[in-house]
């Protein structure tokens, strides 16, 4: 097995070994990058020098036999929206193709505390607005299963540099699937956190009240450590959530003997493909073998997600964005002769297509005279969404849906029709609105590309999903099987 | 003039005097050099986030106690959207339909009348920053930059009822409202460098209909003065239209100050639509019952209920104690003299008199003044006590301004204490009687004058020391 195939726990065992250095172990993802970039294109920029400068120093701490933090050494990328001190921030857009922050994002430090090394920003849907990276500025990023196929999004760059071993782990966010999809079309770990738990600052927003930071990994061991570096409170953040952090590796392989288990009829629905629906029903067969009790139930306001979603996140974005003018930082129109041609210009040449779409959307529901039929209306639905998985955990433990409605699809397939590409988000979409955790493990292959399931437990239950996804993953082999890439 | 009556609403922003700003912690200091008070959050950097400065709750929840207002148990923040290049964000973080405290007042006095004005709510916000033009104006600039210093220093907006009927309510509801702020020390209500500023809604209609005309927006005055002025052109102007037999269009204008005229700055087509929502990067917030308490505890006597008590309690006239609780440093020093010294009468003179002359003289305010009221105290009570005259007070007063020491270590440096050494005395008086043979003369043939001429001589010989009284009774015993 090549370094690069390993996940971070096995290379973090070789390298109190001393069987590999730091050093090596970030040159050789160098070369693995250097080898597959070209098919898979998920970096937006790469930062050699200062990942090599600071596994340097993490062979260094080795050498002087001090203590190692969880991640010291472990390649890893980051989603081109979180905010990176002195390195380009450019959310796939024109917009910021130049932006360099000059702060980092808390989940930045926090990795920078636990010496991971970060080998630079990755790919995504421009300002995360998309399920495929086609929307990128800088070109779509490839499934590493197909390279005909999208790899997903918005987080499609984190997805596939970590299926094609281009990153140990990588951060990406999720603001109505945009890390659980990508991570089930790319065959990887993917969880997006209960709301509150990880901390935004430093995440460049799309909606405010639905964005969260959450990991991409190989397998769920992976995942619980990641995750333990990344959560927890942030006084940056006044929606991060003053609650203690367990220990998520000790709950791992906790029983899951008579933990029960929701199915929602209606996120079953029409358009959920054969393969698909295949895979989480031997899926569910399975959790029923390790002894947990399965049951069919009813989400009654599930149908609705996706309009109300497409209500509020455009409202929130369509705010979060004004910033994006041309006056302080990002992209400017040079021709412009007064302050409301600049803006026009500026906007109108910096944001691609589905950016607008979405900021016109959002401008017109929260106008005056369609504020309450839309935006408000919008928030009453969420509040009945969150109350359907009240209900829902008052009798369940964890709500089990398929990740996507289908395999990835090819690249142009979606772009004509958007509806199409909307519905993508069906199943992931209402974790976002009721704030509650989420994770999409491998369940299952069909035409050489993955299959995912989707585990939902309730707020700040991390170790339930995290020990249910365990011992699926125990059971079955499909976090082990990689993507057979060209190279050179 | 006479048969219209207009309908005046205030809308204040009052700067809160915190440390630092309402969503990070910058400095709120004023002026500094340009972008220098500034943070990736106030800049509004993408991906940073605001956290809620809880002493801007204080302040913001005390000065609606201070104005009568009932305090919201349940508020939150909105965004404010609209572009403009001061704004950093282009949404402004304000609060929409759930401000801090609503409902409140202010009773105010005009010629004699006392007269509730209605306070609909006062609610927090973040200031922006400034363009700075290279030219003298907007539109005779090249180019405009940005200066961030003051973006997000704390506001509180507090907006009125239409109760106003006239520029002098106007401007007495303003002068109370920013002695009301000073005095609850959430403040510094200083116009001149903005942290006070107002607008204005204004109509007209025939005396004694209830039906509200069109209204007019005013901006940009930054003085009371400019206010009643402002507001007396814009009746005047509003009245004329009507009388040529037009009609006022709902507008935004702006009082130029040098013209004396307010201008067209926009028309309400032209009004922004502001999309507000609840600004979903900050939790609501929850005002605890045992907090509110000790916050309204802390609140000071306010100057309407300190006025009466200057009145009623120590007797004051009127226009003293209005003069003396206009601000509260005044009232403050006033009190703590009355303290040492309990003929309130004659500290009220002092405090009127010499010390506000000496303060307007030398462009200083009363906090910066040197003089200690205890050592106000101290010089009436050498007066009393015949140390030195009254005339000799002035002077040591004045001494004591400037420097900040002591009557008592002026009076000894100075060598000014009076003389009331009969002997001493006398001796003086017969030199000053054998050289003035003419007057003393004209005393003896009962010219009651000269004898006040012979005094002043004899004042003038021991430079002022001599005791007065004494003087003139020596006088009469040698001549009558």
């Amino acid at each position: 097995m090549q370094l690069y195939e390993k996940t971070a726990y096995e290379l973090r065992e070789l390298l109190l070994k001393k069987e590999i250095s730091a050093v090596e172990l970030t040159n050789s993802f160098i070369e693995r990058i250097e080898s597959v970039e070209q098919d898979v294109g998920s970096y937006v920029t790469l930062t050699k020098d200062k990942a090599l400068e600071k596994a340097k120093q993490v062979d260094e701490k080795i050498a002087r036999g001090e203590e190692l933090p969880p991640l010291a050494g472990i390649p890893m990328g980051l989603k081109d929206n979180i905010s990176t001190l002195g390195v380009r921030t450019t959310c796939s857009s024109k917009m910021l193709e130049n932006y360099i922050p000059p702060y980092d994002a808390t989940v930045v430090e926090k990795l920078d505390e636990a010496e991971a090394v970060m080998l630079g920003k990755l790919n995504m849907d421009e300002f995360a607005m998309g399920s495929s990276t086609e929307t990128s500025y800088f070109g779509p990023t490839k499934n590493p299963w197909d390279i005909r196929a999208v790899p997903g999004g918005s987080s499609g760059g984190p997805a596939a540099a970590v299926a094609a071993g281009e990153a140990v782990f990588a951060l990406g966010s999720d603001t109505g699937g945009s890390i659980r999809q990508p991570a089930s079309f790319c065959g990887v770990v993917g969880l997006k956190p209960t709301y509150g738990l990880v901390s935004r600052y430093g995440l460049l927003a799309y909606a405010s009240s639905l964005d969260q930071i959450g990991t991409f990994t190989k397998d769920v061991t992976d995942c619980a450590l990641v995750l333990q570096q990344i959560a927890g409170y942030d006084p940056k953040d006044s929606t991060s959530v003053s609650k203690e952090v367990p220990n998520y590796l000790d709950v791992l392989k906790k029983d899951i003997k008579g933990l029960r288990i929701g199915v929602p009829k209606e996120l079953f629905a029409a358009g959920l493909s054969q393969d698909v629906e295949k895979a989480v029903k031997e899926a569910i067969a399975k959790y029923e073998e390790l002894g947990a009790t399965v049951e069919e139930m009813s989400m009654p306001h599930a149908m609705y997600a996706l309009p109300v979603y497409y209500v509020i996140g455009p409202a929130e974005c369509s705010s979060n964005f004004a910033r994006f003018d041309g006056v302080r930082y990002g992209y400017r129109n040079k021709d412009a002769e007064d302050l409301v041609s600049m803006y026009i210009k500026t906007r109108s040449e910096g944001f691609g297509a589905e950016v607008k779409r979405r900021i016109m959307v959002g401008t017109y529901v929260l106008s005056s005279g369609c504020y309450e039929a839309y935006y408000l209306k919008a928030l009453k639905v969420r509040t009945l969404i969150k109350q359907d998985y009240e209900r829902a955990f008052e009798n369940y433990d964890l709500l089990l849906t398929p990740t996507t409605t289908s395999i990835a699809f090819k690249f142009g397939e979606k772009t004509d029709n958007l509806i199409s590409m909307y519905l993508n988000d069906v199943c992931t979409v209402t974790a976002n609105l009721a704030g509650v955790p989420a994770i999409s493990i491998p369940c299952g292959f069909s035409k050489g590309l993955p299959i995912g399931l989707q585990l939902i437990a309730k707020p700040f239950a991390e170790s339930t999903l995290l020990s249910a996804a365990y011992a699926f993953e125990s059971c079955t082999d499909y976090h082990q099987k990689r993507p057979q890439l060209g190279g050179k | 003039m006479s048969e219209y009556e207009a309908v005046i609403g205030l809308e204040v922003h009052a700067e809160l005097k915190t440390k630092t700003k309402i969503f990070c912690s910058c400095p709120t200091t004023f002026g500094g050099a340009p972008n220098t008070h500034v943070c990736p959050i106030c800049l509004g950097l993408p991906g940073t986030l605001p956290v809620f400065n809880k002493k801007v709750l204080e302040y913001a929840v005390k000065a609606g106690l201070a104005l009568n207002c009932s305090i919201n148990s349940y508020s939150k923040f909105d965004r404010k959207n609209y572009y403009y290049p001061d704004l950093a964000k282009n949404f402004q973080t304000s609060q929409y339909d759930l401000p801090i405290a609503k409902d409140g007042y202010l009773d105010i006095e005009v010629a004699g009348q006392t007269k509730r004005i209605r306070i609909n709510r006062v609610h927090m916000e973040e200031d922006a920053g400034k363009l700075v033009h290279s030219g003298d104006t907007i539109s005779s600039s090249s180019s405009s930059l940005v200066d961030y210093n003051r973006a997000g220093v704390p506001l509180i907006e507090i907006v009125s009822e239409p109760d106003l009927s006239s520029p002098e309510e106007a401007k007495a509801y303003m002068e109370l409202l920013k002695s009301v702020l000073e005095y609850t020390g959430v403040s510094d209500c200083k116009m001149e460098e903005g942290s006070l500023r107002c607008d204005a809604n204004i109509s007209i209609r025939p005396k004694g209909s209830t039906k509200l005309g069109t209204k007019t927006e005013i901006k940009n005055m930054n003085s009371f003065k400019a206010l009643q002025k402002a507001l007396e052109y814009e009746i005047g102007r509003q009245i004329q239209v009507i009388e040529e037999g037009g009609r006022i269009i709902q507008e935004t204008r702006s009082w130029d100050e040098a013209l004396g005229i307010t201008v067209s700055m926009r028309s309400k087509e032209e009004a922004h639509d502001y999309r507000y929502f609840p600004e979903p990067d900050l939790a609501p917030i929850l005002i605890d019952e045992e907090w509110l308490e000790t916050i309204k505890k802390s609140i000071p006597e306010l100057p309407q209920a300190r006025k009466k008590r200057l009145v009623e309690d120590l007797g004051l006239p009127s226009y003293d104690a209005e003069v003396i609780t206009s601000s509260k440093s005044l009232a403050d020093f006033f009190d703590a003299a009355v303290k040492e010294y309990s003929d309130a009468k004659t500290v009220a003179n002092w405090v009127m008199g010499e010390l506000l002359r000496l303060l307007n003289a030398n462009n200083q305010s009363i906090d910066e003044t040197l003089i200690r009221p205890e050592n106000l105290a101290e010089l009436l009570k050498l007066i009393d006590k015949g140390t030195i005259s009254g005339k000799i007070a002035k002077q040591v007063f004045e001494e004591m301004f400037t420097t900040g020491k002591t009557p008592d270590t002026i009076i000894k440096e100075q060598g000014l204490i009076q003389i009331s050494d009969e002997s001493a005395i006398l001796t003086i008086v017969d030199q000053v009687i054998e050289a003035n043979p003419k007057s003393v003369e004209d005393v003896k043939n009962g010219k009651e004058k000269a004898i006040g001429f012979l005094v002043g001589q004899v004042m003038k010989a021991t430079k002022g020391k001599a005791n007065p009284g004494l003087v003139n009774k020596l006088l009469r015993d040698r001549l009558i």
